[in-house]
């Protein structure tokens, strides 16, 4: 086996825990946030995530991964997709009342992660569809620090306005942050956004010149992800200065 | 099912490692292409989880879990530093 230098940095146990629904909020038709009461939970950075196990009654057990909606210091929320061939999204973003208790843990990630250090660079956040949930977390977090961030843009691909999640928060709109949509099937009347696909030349709009060390951060769909990935590398940004997040699924947006 | 990256193995692997590790730097023992955990193209069936390096393919980690135990198989790697700074790992040409 190879030799690993690993160096155990103690943060601590990351162990399941019991965290009680303390609430629910509808974003769409399709997603949910969840309010959790974690006692244990020791916050979170922005940006990273939660996982999640269900246990049947047969002892049956099936984990998942759900980004963290929430800003550090606030209460810990994630929004769920449903999807509709899902085991357990069907579940969390339907059924799930306050009250149900649900096991977590978490925090969990260390590279997908944005904080005070990074917020003199401009900065692009790419989300495909639920791969905006931890640019929530990451755009609160940004609001929160004392002082003046460098400028913002985040890039939204969602399948029509009524699959945008967030889409009152993001609305009101916030200094130094510009949005901008790409509705990939369905665009309501007068719609003079991007209908389709976030391309190349849509990304070259939106995206900050390389020359400005901008810091990119994508999230949504494998093949959103390495569409956009492979973009921002065309445009002349550093691997190093793309953070990716994957969720996997099949493809379709 | 597509493929996801290192930071969806990242409870597993701070289980199996007792600490963060998707920052951490992984050298591939084929290509010697390095990068963040986090970049890994990690695939998932059952209990099983393979993942590769994202610019030659050849296999990095494989982890089993069976009747609550971890088997770890690291043998593709060439090196593992948690002491690479979150998202620049030391190493020449990163890749995500």
């Amino acid at each position: 086996m190879a030799r690993a230098a690993v160096r155990g940095r103690l943060t601590g146990r990351l162990a399941w825990q019991v965290a009680t629904v303390a609430g629910v909020r509808e974003e769409t038709a399709t997603a949910r946030t969840i309010v959790l009461t974690a006692p244990g939970f020791a916050g979170n950075l922005a940006g990273q995530h939660l996982d999640v196990r269900l246990t049947a009654e047969d002892g049956y057990t099936a984990e998942r991964s759900y980004s963290i909606a929430s800003a550090p210091g606030e209460p810990l929320e994630i929004t769920v997709q449903r999807l509709d061939e899902g085991e357990v999204s069907p579940y969390l973003a339907g059924e799930l009342r306050p009250g149900d208790e649900l096991e977590v843990r978490g925090p969990i990630g260390g590279y997908f992660v944005w904080d005070a250090a990074d917020a003199a660079s401009p900065l692009l956040l790419a989300a495909g569809g639920s791969g905006i949930v931890p640019f929530r977390s990451i755009l609160r977090h940004r609001a929160q620090l004392p002082g003046t961030a460098a400028p913002a843009r985040l890039l939204y691909s969602a399948r029509s306005a009524d699959d945008v999640i967030y889409r009152s928060e993001l609305d009101r709109g916030e200094p130094g942050l510009a949005v901008t949509y790409a509705l990939t099937r369905r665009q309501p009347p007068g719609w003079t956004g991007h209908a389709g696909r976030v391309d190349d030349a849509l990304l070259g709009q939106v995206a900050w010149p390389a020359g400005q060390d901008p810091l990119a951060f994508v999230c949504g769909p494998t093949s959103f992800v390495e569409a956009v990935a492979a973009g921002l590398t065309g445009l002349g940004y550093r691997p190093a200065r793309v953070k990716t997040e994957r969720y996997g699924g099949t493809g379709g947006r | 099912m597509a493929a996801v990256d290192g930071n969806a193995i990242g409870g597993l692997l701070h289980e199996v490692f007792g600490a963060e590790m998707t920052a951490a730097a992984a050298r591939c023992g084929s290509c010697g292409m390095t990068g963040p955990v986090a970049s890994m193209v990690v695939y998932r069936q059952g209990p099983g989880v393979v993942a590769r390096c994202r610019r030659c393919s050849g296999i990095l980690m494989v982890i089993v879990t069976v009747r609550g135990m971890n088997c770890v198989d690291l043998r593709g790697l060439a090196r593992l530093d948690t002491t690479a700074t979150a998202g620049q790992p030391a190493g020449e040409g990163t890749t995500w």
